[in-house]
């Protein structure tokens, strides 16, 4: 059973079997607007909490979004390269961003779950 | 504008109530975006109309026996000898010929004219010209005015419907229609539309008017700026500044033969030494290859990864359905067909300089 967290830089993660599926909230694709590019990252990349781990493009400016936890890349949406505009359409389901196998799943204990995130954008 | 106080349209309740999205820009409080969102938005405009609020711009009535004299020094500008309600897009230039601001000047009556500057020069645009008024007799006056812009295929007949004849308004001229009405024929996004300044009474009772026809709909800065950029239209203060010159930007056009040779305006020495010699680097549109954006500030380099330009304005062309740039290219590249690459977080974007605009002008000529 997978369960979700949330930080508080507007993304989810969807965490199953030590592996965490990330995207950003509809909160997050709202804001930004129509998203016309996602640079995605290679498989196997090493990142640390707070690495940039994605650039979305909007019309209009690039937003990095960062990893929320550390771990390494195991695979990217590539469904998003031909349609980035899935994150705004399923934020929250299609829309996923990338998967990375969790190096300290402690990590999770500081992050929100749905209730306290939903308090959090107000 | 640190320290400045934000200034708030006001319109602002009407943007509210339409579910804007606001970002500040140039000082001003701006709705960026309503609910349908930036594509949406910008696809609207070029098929139907897009209603802007472009009230952060400003307005200035110059007046007096001086006033033509005036607008030929600060401009390079034969002021005098446009026709009544004639526009043209014109600039203050500083000595060097660097652009102070991008203009556009119309001719109202015998001795006077309205002038149309940027939000974020306004102020120093006034200063400067209230400087080199000394010694001519005109009178400057900043008019208090909300200012809307009418864009798209179908803005004459939703001005039609509204109560507003604009059927007669040839592209590039002005008009007072009603009291303390500016109204001409131009615009920002390539397409045929309208630029009303008015008084905000007015301007609700238009806007209420406007609102309920189903071909208009409000249009944030975001798709402003996507359409201007996919008409190959510049911003000041991006794709314009003071260190850049009209030879270099390729805005030429904008000033007649007799005047490059014999104008007496501000910067015109500079301005011909530059014309003699020939601009250093030129204005291109930039095709990024793919669909990932190159943005303003980019840097560009040729094929042997030597410095070759930068990009002044990048973002997504909704109408062409992919990346769209400007910058300014060395001189010896600046031709349509060149390869350079643009340096996006350390990769290698190929992009091609193309010709301006992406998308056609729609302009309504006579």
């Amino acid at each position: 059973m997978a369960k979700t967290y949330f930080t508080e830089d507007h993304e989810w993660l969807s965490v199953e079997g030590g592996v965490a599926t990330v995207g950003i909230t509809d909160y997050a694709q709202e804001q930004l607007g129509d998203l016309v590019f996602v640079e995605l990252p290679d498989a196997g990349k090493k990142l640390a909490k707070g690495d940039t781990a994605v650039v979305v493009e909007s019309v209009k400016a690039a937003s990095d979004v960062y990893a929320p936890v550390d771990g390494e890349i195991t695979e990217a949406n590539g469904a998003l390269s031909s349609d980035p505009a899935l994150v705004n359409t399923a934020a929250t389901g299609d829309g996923w961003l990338w998967k990375m196998k969790l190096a300290d799943e402690s990590q999770l204990d500081g992050l929100m779950d749905e209730a306290a995130y939903k308090a959090h954008i107000g | 504008m640190a320290g400045d106080e934000t200034k708030h349209l006001p319109l602002e309740d009407l943007h509210l109530a339409a579910g804007a999205k606001f970002g500040a820009f140039a000082g001003w409080s701006m709705p960026l975006t309503y609910p349908a969102g930036v594509m949406k938005e910008h696809l609207h405009t070029r098929d139907h109309v897009g209603l802007f609020d472009i009230s952060h711009m400003k307005l200035f009535e110059i007046s007096g026996p001086g006033a033509a004299a005036l607008l030929a020094r600060a401009c390079p500008l034969d002021a005098a000898a446009l026709e009544l309600s004639q526009s043209r897009y014109t600039f203050f230039l500083n000595e060097a010929a660097g652009i102070l601001d991008d203009l556009i000047v119309t001719r109202l009556g015998d001795q006077r004219y309205v002038l149309v500057a940027n939000a974020g020069n306004a102020a120093a645009d006034e200063a400067h010209l209230r400087a080199v008024a000394k010694g001519f007799d005109t009178e400057i006056k900043p008019l208090d005015r909300v200012f809307l812009a009418i864009q798209g295929p179908d803005a004459e007949a939703a001005l039609s419907s509204a109560g507003v004849d604009a059927a007669t308004l040839q592209f590039m001229h002005g008009i007072e229609p009603r009291q303390d009405w500016f109204m001409s024929r131009s615009g920002y996004t390539g397409e045929d539309g309208f630029e009303i300044g008015l008084p905000e009474k007015d301007a609700r009772a238009l806007l209420g008017s406007l609102l309920e026809d189903e071909r208009v709909a409000w249009v944030g800065l975001a798709a402003r700026d996507s359409l201007r950029l996919e008409a190959g239209l510049c911003l000041h203060g991006q794709d314009l500044t003071a260190e850049t010159d009209p030879a270099s930007a390729g805005l030429t056009w904008a000033i007649s033969k007799d005047l490059r040779t014999s104008g007496t305006f501000i910067g015109a020495e500079a301005l011909r030494a530059i014309l003699a010699r020939g601009a250093d680097e030129k204005r291109v549109g930039l095709k990024p290859e793919g669909r990932q954006p190159v943005r303003a500030g980019t840097a560009l380099t040729d094929a042997d990864g030597k410095p070759a330009g930068r990009v002044t304005s990048g973002g997504f062309g909704p109408s062409v359905g992919h990346p769209v740039a400007m910058g300014y290219a060395a001189a010896p590249l600046a031709k349509p067909g060149t390869q350079l690459f643009a340096d996006v977080r350390g990769s290698k974007i190929p992009v091609v300089i193309v010709s301006l605009p992406f998308t056609p002008h729609h302009y309504r000529k006579g």
